[in-house]
This record gives C-alpha cells, structure tokens and sequence, in this order.
C-alpha cells in the first residue's frame, strides 16, 4: 500500500504479535517433532546451498576408492560400482533434488494461485475454464500424467518441473478459488472497494494476502510430494542423466546391486529422499496446527 | 418413487457425468501425440527418410489436416481400438496392454484390498482409542508412509527378505519359472490357479506377489488410515452417536451400526485420491520387481523413446482411473444411508 491517505492500515504491531510467538513457542514445545522438522530443514538448505564445498571427494570423479566397499571411515557410505564416493554424491544430490522440487512447486503456486483467484473472484467463464481445466487434470492419476507429459515434451531437467507443476497445479488452484470466495463479500474487502480500489487490487492486495497461510501449509506437504514425484521420474529414467547426482537416479542404479547384498546404493540416498519428504510432510502438520488448529489430525 | 429405484437414477446420473471427462482425457491424450519433440512425420519416417517420403508419411498420417480433423481421426482409430504398433515389440500397442493389464491389476487391486483391511481397523481402533499407543502407532505410520518412496521400500523389502532372509523368491515376474502357469480364465494368476485346482501353483504366485503388493500396501495404507482415523473421530464426537449412546445402545452398535457406516462415506470419497496414487506408485514397484504389467511395458517404451506406446499407456491408466472412480461412486450411492431412504 503507497496510498497514505487512507484509513490507517489496521496492523496492530503489539500485542497480536507477541502472542503469535507465544502460540508459535506453544505448538512447538507441545510438539517437539515439529522443531526437529525446522533443524532438519536447516540441515537440507545447508546441504544444498555449502554441500558441494564441504563434500570430502569430488561426486564425479570415479576411482576416488575401490569400487563397491561397504561403508569405512574413509567413504562413510561406501563406493559405488565405478569407485565413486556415495556420501558425497548423496550430499551434493540435495541441491539438484531441491531445486526441480522448489522451482515445480514455485511455478504451480504462482499460476495455480492467479487462476484459482480469478475463479473464486470473478466467477463466471474463468471460474468453468479453470474448473475445466482443473478437472482435467486430475482425471488422470498424476505420476503417470507427468510420465506422459515428459515422453512426449522431451527427456529434459526442464521438462521434469514443467511436468511436476502441471501435476501440482490443481491443487493451489482449488485451494485459492475456495480462500478468496470465502473472502469475496467479507466486510474488508467491501470497505476496500468503497475507497476505490480496483478490483484487481482488491484481490491481490486484499484478499490474496490473506489466503497465504493456509497456502503455506499446502506449499509445505506438496514439497515433500513434489520432491518424491521427481526421484520417481528419474528413477525410472527420465530427467536427470547418469552421471548427474539425483537420488532417485542414484537408487535407480543401485538396484541393479541390491540383490548380490551391495545395500548402502541404495539405502543411503533413498533415506535421504526420505528424510527430505519426512521432514517437508512435518513442517506441514507443524504449520497447520499453527494456522488452523482445528484441522489438526 | 421406490429406492432401489432412486439408486439407480443416481448411478445412471454419475456415468453420463463421466463424458466430459472421458472427452477430456481424450483431448489430453491427442495433444501428447501431436507434441512429439520436434516433427512427428520425421520420427515416423525414420531416421534415414528424405524429404519427399517424409511429406509421404505426413499425408498418410493425416498430419497435413487441421488440428480437429485429426482429433476426429484419432477417435475414428480410437473406436477401432488402433493405438499404433509397439516399436520396441512390433506387435499392436492395444494387444501389448491387453496381455500385461491383468497382471497390474491383480498387483493394484490386491494391494488396496489389503491396505484397506489393515489401515480402516487401524484408523478405527485409533480413533477409538486416541492418544494410546495404537493411536501413536497410526500416527507415525501414517507420516512414515506418506513419506516413503514406494522403489525404496521395494528395494528395502527386496534386500531384507530376498538377499538376507531368503524367504521370498527372486524378483522376477509373476511365477518361478519352474511353474507353468494355469489356465488363463481371468489373468488373474492366483484365482485361475485356485480354479484350476492348482495349489502348489498359487503358493508360488502369491509368494511372487507378496512383496510388490506389501509395498504397494504400505504406501497406500497411510491417506486411508488418515481418513478413517479423522472421519471416526468426528461422528464419534456428533449429536446422533451421543443420542445414540443416551440412549443405552449398545457401545458395538453405537460404533457399528452409527458411527462407522457414517464415518465411511468420507474415507469411500478419499479413495479417488488414493487410486491416483497407486496407480502411479504401480509404475514404480513394476519396475522394482520386473513385474510383467503395463507399467514396466512403459517404462521399457520409455527408454528406446516408443511414443506410441506410451501414450497408449497414458491412455489406458487415464481411463482405468475413470472406471475405478466410477465404481467407488456407485458403491457410495449403495452404501449411503441418505440415498432412498425416508427422503
């Protein structure tokens, strides 16, 4: 807001905020689940913004060991079949994971948020076109959408976050459209109006604010989706290409060793995956019983 | 107007409610073969074609028509059950996905069936009971499982049972090589064997399955088990159970009779959810255990770049999401006690 001249913006910045921190401090100590989830996540941004810094070998190069040992003090999640280091790999995969994770999640919440406001806003032909649209989506079963969507645009990084928002997409776009038509005839939204906003303005600057905690929950839990849906996609063959570091592909080809018995190939980065989805599905509960404890399960 | 009869206007109703999405899927479907990297008459020529028999096989596709002309076309080839040939086999794509669907079925709906014997008592007794530890228990399954990635598990369970325990077989297709396979009646290897009679048969399927569909389970378990956990938890804290309880019912027919067939319509709504998951997450556990379903056949079409195999296969699961969801909304209409009854 630029205009001054309006009726004071009604954020009161004492009390209300101390008692968010209260309640904030409150869910965390009742739960403490939830705060392993934020270090965790502390963890993964670090391993994805230092990892490839901090690794002790380079996650390319083959031979930095004997090919296939098992876990030792010198390669701590042992080597692969080509001598390479698996803990570095492993670590420096963090950033590649979550960068397709976070850019598909990105693009869908942007786009699924504009035409699910639209919808909820406006009503009308954008309302059925999304709702169209949005159904379409979602009748088929969406890992094998993104497949399809993959093999027919290109075998490329790119085309996996394509797939992976589009796969998305429904769900920011039900969500907006149920926020802000809740919201459409709220007393705020009318004074809004009153002192002549545009409509566009009064979404977005009125009501979409104030959809975005409950948006942040659903962020949240789709990250954790989004980031399996992408190691399925590479595990079985599209996206990433050997000798990139991804999990996903990393399990892909230690499968080809688990049943000679070689299982640190497979189980240290698939427990990463899983400690990254783990961590993004807590946050998610953690959040919404800071944001609406009443749907807490 | 009787019931049965309202039922059945309802079940009508929801499957011609079901063709816009049919059309739609189908509209998806076309516009994934018309979006091929770069030209498809080129990749269809070959790659040794020249210009002239490039502009052959464009004609003889159709693709010099409009847009609509070669929906309309598609469609035609469609209803005549032409999906293109399987490069990679050289047999019709719609004979490829006949042969390996009863296989991803048995592996699909066996594990629903017994995620959902497991996780709907699971979510029933938590509810039931909450904060004890079968509800600690259902909680953290349910976190855990949503978080598992389904070829990990595989490749878990694979390591665990197969290389270290040895009780389960090798990870290699639908029966031991040194069965022979029943009589095909239904595809569905465990049921032709126990109608051909063939016990030793059936041990050896189920001992293939056994894995694949553990796995499968596991990842479904967790959203049903969240639904019926919540859904119970919320008609056991409504007005009639209370009512029904004042009443001095029985604490079994309260739970029975009131709480659990209320409390199922939600977890029954949920299932489309569910459906989508599995029949994503099949693709995966296929491919862990070399299981011969429609899905490992894509994933191979996906790696030699066979389109039309893969679009057949986009097709086929699209439209088998359908017929499940249609027949969970049949089901609904059946067990919905607001349906035909008083109203």
């Amino acid at each position: 807001m630029t205009s001054a001249s309006t009726a004071p913006s009604p954020k009161l910045k004492g009390p209300p905020r101390t008692s968010y921190w209260q309640h904030l401090k409150h869910v965390v100590s009742e739960n403490p689940v939830t705060g392993l989830a934020f270090g965790l996540f502390g963890l993964f941004i670090g391993m994805a913004l230092f990892g490839p810094y901090l690794v002790p070998y380079d996650p390319l190069n083959t031979g930095v060991g004997p090919a296939l040992q098992p876990p030792s003090a010198a390669h701590w999640f042992g080597t692969d079949q080509l001598g390479r280091d698996v803990f570095s790999r492993v670590v420096v995969a963090t950033r590649l994971d979550l960068l397709i994770s976070v850019s598909a999640v990105a693009i869908s919440f942007v786009l699924g948020s504009i035409m699910g406001s639209f919808a909820g806003y406006f009503g009308g032909w954008t309302d059925r076109i999304t709702g169209r649209l949005v159904d379409t989506i979602m009748a088929f079963p969406l890992f094998v959408l993104a497949m399809g969507i993959v093999a027919a645009a290109g075998n490329t990084v790119e085309n996996i976050v394509y797939a992976t928002a589009i796969i998305n997409l429904p769900f920011y776009a039900r969500m907006a459209r149920a926020e802000v038509s809740i919201r459409r005839n709220a007393g705020f939204v009318q004074a809004a109006r009153l002192s002549g906003n545009s409509e566009l303005r009064v979404l977005f600057g009125h009501i979409f604010p104030n959809t975005l905690p409950p948006m942040m929950v659903q962020i949240s839990l789709n990250m954790g989706w989004a980031i399996l849906n992408a190691a399925g996609l590479s595990f079985i063959g599209l996206g990433v290409q050997p000798p990139a570091p991804e999990w996903g592909i990393m399990v892909a080809e230690g499968a080809n060793f688990i049943i000679s018995g070689e299982w640190w190939l497979v189980i240290f980065p698939g427990m990463a995956l899983m400690l990254a989805v783990f961590t993004f599905n807590l946050i998610g509960d953690g959040l919404r019983d800071l944001v609406d404890p009443q749907r807490r399960t | 107007m009787s019931p049965i009869w309202l039922k059945a206007r309802r079940v009508a109703l929801r499957l011609l409610e079901a063709l816009p999405t049919v059309f739609g899927i189908l509209v998806v479907c076309f516009l994934l073969t018309r979006a091929l990297p770069g030209d498809p008459a080129a990749y269809f020529a070959g790659p040794m074609a020249d210009e002239a028999s490039i502009e052959e096989v464009r004609r003889n596709l159709g693709l010099d028509q409009p847009l609509p002309v070669q929906f309309l076309t598609y469609l035609k080839d469609l209803a005549q059950g032409d999906l293109g040939m399987a490069v990679s086999t050289g047999q019709p794509v719609v004979s490829e996905l006949a042969n390996r669907l009863p296989a991803s079925l048995e592996l699909t709906l066996g594990a629903l069936l017994l995620s959902f014997v497991i996780a709907v008592p699971l979510g029933v007794l938590a509810a039931t009971r909450p904060n004890t530890w079968v509800d600690h228990i259902c909680r953290f399954l349910v976190t855990a499982g949503v978080s598992l990635p389904t070829f990990f598990t595989g490749l878990a369970l694979m390591y665990v049972f197969y290389y270290l325990l040895d009780w389960a077989p090798p990870p290699m297709g639908r029966l031991d090589m040194m069965y022979l396979p029943p009589e095909s009646v239904t595809g569905f290897l465990t049921i032709d064997a126990i109608i051909a009679g063939e016990w030793e048969v059936l041990r050896a399927a189920l001992a293939q399955l056994a894995l694949p569909l553990i796995t499968l389970a596991l990842f479904t378990l967790a959203p049903i088990a969240r639904m019926t956990r919540a859904a119970m938890l919320q008609t056991l804290g409504s007005d009639f159970v209370r009512t029904a309880r004042a009443a001095g019912l029985s604490s079994r027919r309260v739970l029975v009779t009131y709480a659990f067939r209320n409390a199922l319509l939600p977890v029954v709504t949920t299932l489309g959810m569910v459906f989508s998951f599995v029949l994503g997450a099949n693709v995966l556990v296929e491919k862990v255990f070399a299981w011969p379903g429609i899905g490992s056949f894509a994933v191979e079409a996906l790696v030699v770049s066979d389109y039309a195999a893969v679009q057949g296969f986009v097709l086929s699961m699209a439209l088998l999401f359908v017929a499940l969801n249609l027949l969970i909304d049949v089901i609904y209409t059946m067990i919905d006690p607001r349906v035909g009854g008083e109203g």
